[in-house]
């Protein structure tokens, strides 16, 4: 039961078929302790037959799933310990309150987390709603609730399945916190999600799945390195600033865009223009690196290849 | 009839019971407007929603599209509206194409070819003879979308129309929502996805608790956060004396390399001028705007539902 | 077509895309088989009961027999299998929000609904009469019936008796069948409808044979399934026939009243 130093997860080479389709075609992934680990594809490109493999719910063709060193096909339940989370948000009892319907799954789950049903409830700040029966409780609530249940079995993985679908702007911002403070108390978070802005303010690491394959996986910092930095320009004169950017050498891509410049060029050059327009006596309202977002860099990967 | 403003409420009210769902809300949404209808969940949204569709009846007050007032003039009143509040539903049993065309003879029958055009547009067409008890919650949505569409509507009610889509399947959706605004379709939208109202709306309103807190350009409102700015200079001292020098530049700070100050765009012109003077490059000077979410968690006091005891019903 | 028309036209579709209706049209003419071929292997024969004595004299006596059987639970629970969900049922797929707010008025769909619900109804009664006729006829032939004064009917006078007894036995069952649209109306859910029009069936059977109840028992809705025996008396006696034609009027349209006031105002919420 000891962390044997074992990656919370790594998968390599999984494959799926199911007739003539191939679901899941060759998939490697690779968590690492405390990650917040983005999955992400568009609908029908092997995301959630990838994620059913990993909690062991489907047997793959080829390929193996390891979470923390163990297999969840051959060495169920030992390879769960540890690890907790649903595809599908979890059915509750409608009939029964929140706190009664946690110590149910705190019963069938064998231990004895009866104690902590308090802390966990707290925690994902249902404590005063939790003598309600859960048939009245929003679709936020019940995410919450979920991931309670989840938390139950005191977890070092946390697999969890489009997290924020359902919830509000409020419900959304304190998934989100909840989410980074598990992380920063040392929880690994694998979740996938539609929401690419939420990623990107979230995750650590993400892996993009197309086709039933891998087509990036790594760090998010790295994914917006690799594109090359725009930049937009404001300035009081437009015209003159144009000349000016037409005439730097190494500034390329230079577009007008309503009242502002846009253009692709490295810090150095950015810098130097800086001082020329100045020097031109020409001021500067704004001058915004744009970071490639990763919704952009999504589609620039997942629609390369035609339908 | 044809000049009443396309959405107009007047002190409409709905109470069940004890619990006040609606409160006195007065919405105006003009011709060509993208509007953002935003709350949290059980503000009371979906029930006004469901008033102005005819779907639920007011407890005073009235609700008027084009003028027309969907307790006394009954389906009338929703000519040349069309949309849906909550999830789309369609009957399981029958295929995509039926029930369109179930809908369809619902108002006026219409041509398979224009049915084939709707589902082209949602790219539907290769599942529609699929019975829509096997779609996806993404597929539903954009069913919805074209039996919308299929009433040529100049005003197209969209309750969290993203909700569920992939990626792809969200920017198309953005995409078809600024495609019909321009064509002349007027658009309430309702989302919680904030980014993507900033993106498409120009008037919102917020609705808290079953009352408007604010109703408004979109613009106007993003514009009452300070003004601050952040920037980025190769040399962050020698850049934060010549701010702290520089007449109309207040609250400067150095804040993990990057230098942070208010102004206004006189000021900070005049201020990348004499950075320029002083030989000092910068990489970035980025205005900061608020982000729709801080004003709206902030109006909303980051309430939902969630954690209001009181709002036990599903509003 | 007018709009309604059209409308209607789609209930029809909607009621022949589902199960449950073809349970109800495959009983109805799956019994009557059922009842010949068990008659065919057996002796012995209803003989109690109204033209059952002349069962295997002419084929023309099934259907007669066949929907005395049926009017206890049989028939009323296929009815009430439609009746109770054809309302419901838009609650339970979540589509009443849908068709709603389109451009036909509530009162046309409703009028839509009450009207497949009557078809159905008139379906059923039909297709077990008309069936009974044909089975029994292949066992027995189409020959005269006699009457229920032991008269003797020619073979064509007694299929117009039988078409236009067909016709006011489906009466109180559009009876149930009305007050099952009430309760799918009212209760939006369709289990609790179907059973609830099927009880209030029995409880009207049941008050009829109730000692003491012999005053109001000709006014009862299970009566009202006998009143054919008028036409098949010889002279034709019309009295239970326009009995029941003014009372099944009540039985029909008290409750279907009541089901549109409450369709036309109810709030549409969370559905």
């Amino acid at each position: 039961m000891s962390a044997n130093g074992a990656l919370p997860l790594e998968a390599r080479g999984l494959r799926k078929r199911y007739g003539h389709v191939v679901a899941v075609d060759g998939v490697d992934l690779t968590v690492h302790s405390s990650d917040i680990y983005g999955f992400l594809g568009p609908n029908g490109a092997g995301k959630t037959t990838a994620m059913r493999i990993l909690l062991g719910l489907l047997r793959p063709d080829a390929g193996t799933a390891r979470l923390f060193g163990r297999d969840p096909q051959h060495e169920l339940p030992e390879a769960l310990d540890g690890v907790a989370g649903f595809v599908e948000t979890p059915h509750f009892y409608p009939y029964l309150s929140g706190r009664t319907n946690l110590e149910l799954f705190a019963a069938f789950d064998g231990g004895d987390e009866s104690g902590r049903i308090d802390e966990l409830l707290e925690l994902v700040e249902l404590r005063d709603r939790a003598a309600d029966r859960v048939g009245g409780y929003s679709q936020g609530m019940r995410q919450r609730l979920g991931l309670a249940v989840s938390l139950l079995r005191d977890p070092r993985l946390l697999i969890l399945d489009e997290p924020t679908n359902g919830l509000d702007p409020a419900g959304i911002r304190d998934m989100r916190a909840l989410i980074k403070r598990l992380a920063g108390e040392g929880m690994t978070v694998f979740l996938s999600s539609h929401l690419l802005a939420e990623v990107e303010e979230l995750c650590s690491r993400v892996a993009i799945i197309n086709h039933g394959r891998i087509v990036y996986e790594g760090a998010l910092s790295e994914l917006h390195a690799s594109a090359t930095p725009r930049y937009r320009l404001r300035t009081t004169d437009l015209e003159r600033a144009r000349q000016i950017c037409a005439g730097e050498a190494s500034l390329r891509e230079l577009a007008v865009d309503g009242d502002e410049l846009t253009f692709s060029a490295d810090e150095q050059t950015v810098v130097g223009l800086s001082r020329t327009l100045a020097a031109a006596g020409l001021g500067i309202a704004a001058l915004v690196p744009e970071t490639a977002t990763l919704e952009s860099l999504f589609f620039q990967l997942t629609e390369s290849h035609a339908g | 009839m044809s000049d009443a403003p396309p959405v107009e409420t007047r002190g409409l009210v709905k109470r069940y019971g004890e619990i006040v769902a609606v409160d006195h809300v007065d919405l105006s949404v003009e011709p060509g407007d993208v509007y953002g209808y935003l709350g949290p969940n059980g503000a009371g949204k979906t029930t006004s929603l469901r008033i102005l569709l005819g779907l639920i009846r007011p407890t005073a007050g009235s609700a008027r599209l084009f003028g027309r007032d969907p307790l006394t003039d009954g389906a009338k009143a929703l000519e040349g509206v069309a949309g849906f509040v909550e999830a789309p539903r369609f009957y399981p049993y029958l295929s995509g194409r039926r029930n369109l065309r179930l809908l369809a003879d619902y108002d006026e029958p219409v041509s398979r070819a224009r049915i084939d055009e709707v589902l082209e547009l949602v790219e539907l067409r290769d599942r529609a003879k699929d019975k829509v008890g096997g779609y996806s919650h993404g597929m539903r949505q954009r069913l919805g979308i074209a039996a919308s569409l299929l009433r040529q509507p100049r005003l197209l009610l969209l309750d969290e129309p993203t909700t569920g889509l992939d990626p792809a399947g969200m920017r198309d959706m953005r995409e078809l929502v600024r495609r019909l605004a321009g064509e002349g379709i007027t658009i309430l939208l309702s989302s919680h996805l904030l980014y993507e109202v900033e993106e498409l709306c120009n008037r919102v309103a917020i609705i808290r608790r079953g009352a408007i807190v604010y109703q408004g350009a979109l613009d106007e409102l993003l514009a009452t956060a300070a003004s601050g700015y952040r920037l980025r200079a190769l040399e962050p001292e020698r850049a934060r004396a010549v701010l702290l020098a520089q007449r109309g530049i207040a609250d400067v700070r150095l804040d993990d390399g990057e230098l942070r100050f208010s102004a206004d765009d006189e000021g900070v012109a005049a201020l990348t001028v004499a950075l320029g003077q002083a030989r000092i490059g910068f990489t970035a000077l980025v205005p900061e705007t608020a982000s729709l979410e801080d004003l709206f968690l902030g109006m909303t006091d980051g309430e939902s539902s969630d954690h209001d005891r009181r709002a036990a019903v599903a509003v | 077509m007018t709009a309604v028309a059209r409308v209607y036209r789609w209930e029809i579709a909607k009621l022949l895309a589902q199960k449950r209706t073809y349970l109800g049209i495959g009983t109805a003419i799956a019994v009557p088989i059922i009842f010949v071929v068990v008659l065919v292997l057996q002796s012995g024969g209803p003989n109690d009961v109204p033209l059952g004595r002349y069962i295997r004299d002419t084929g023309l006596a099934v259907p007669f027999v066949v929907l005395f059987f049926m009017s206890i639970w049989g028939l009323p629970l296929i009815t009430a299998l439609v009746a109770g969900d054809i309302v419901a049922s838009e609650t339970h797929n979540g589509t009443l929000k849908t068709i709603l707010t389109r451009s036909r008025e509530r009162g046309e769909v409703f009028a839509a609904k009450t009207l497949a619900t009557a078809t159905y109804t008139l379906t059923l009664v039909f297709a077990m009469g008309l069936v009974g006729l044909l089975a029994g006829s292949i066992a027995w032939g189409f020959h005269p019936l006699t009457s229920l004064s032991g008269t003797k009917v020619s073979a064509g006078h007694g299929l117009l008796l039988l078409l236009a007894s067909l016709a006011i036995y489906a009466l109180p069952l559009a009876g149930i069948a009305a007050f099952g649209v009430l309760l799918s109306t009212v209760t939006r859910n369709s289990a609790a409808s179907v059973v609830g029009a099927l009880m209030w069936a029995l409880l009207m059977q049941l008050l009829g044979v109730l000692p003491g109840t012999e005053s109001i028992r000709p006014y009862l809705l299970g009566t009202q399934f006998e009143a054919w025996h008028g036409f098949l008396r010889t002279p034709a006696d019309y009295a239970p026939v326009t009995r029941a034609l003014w009372l099944c009027a009540l039985y029909i349209g008290i409750p279907l009243f009541g089901a549109y006031l409450v369709f036309l105002r109810r709030d549409v919420a969370g559905e």
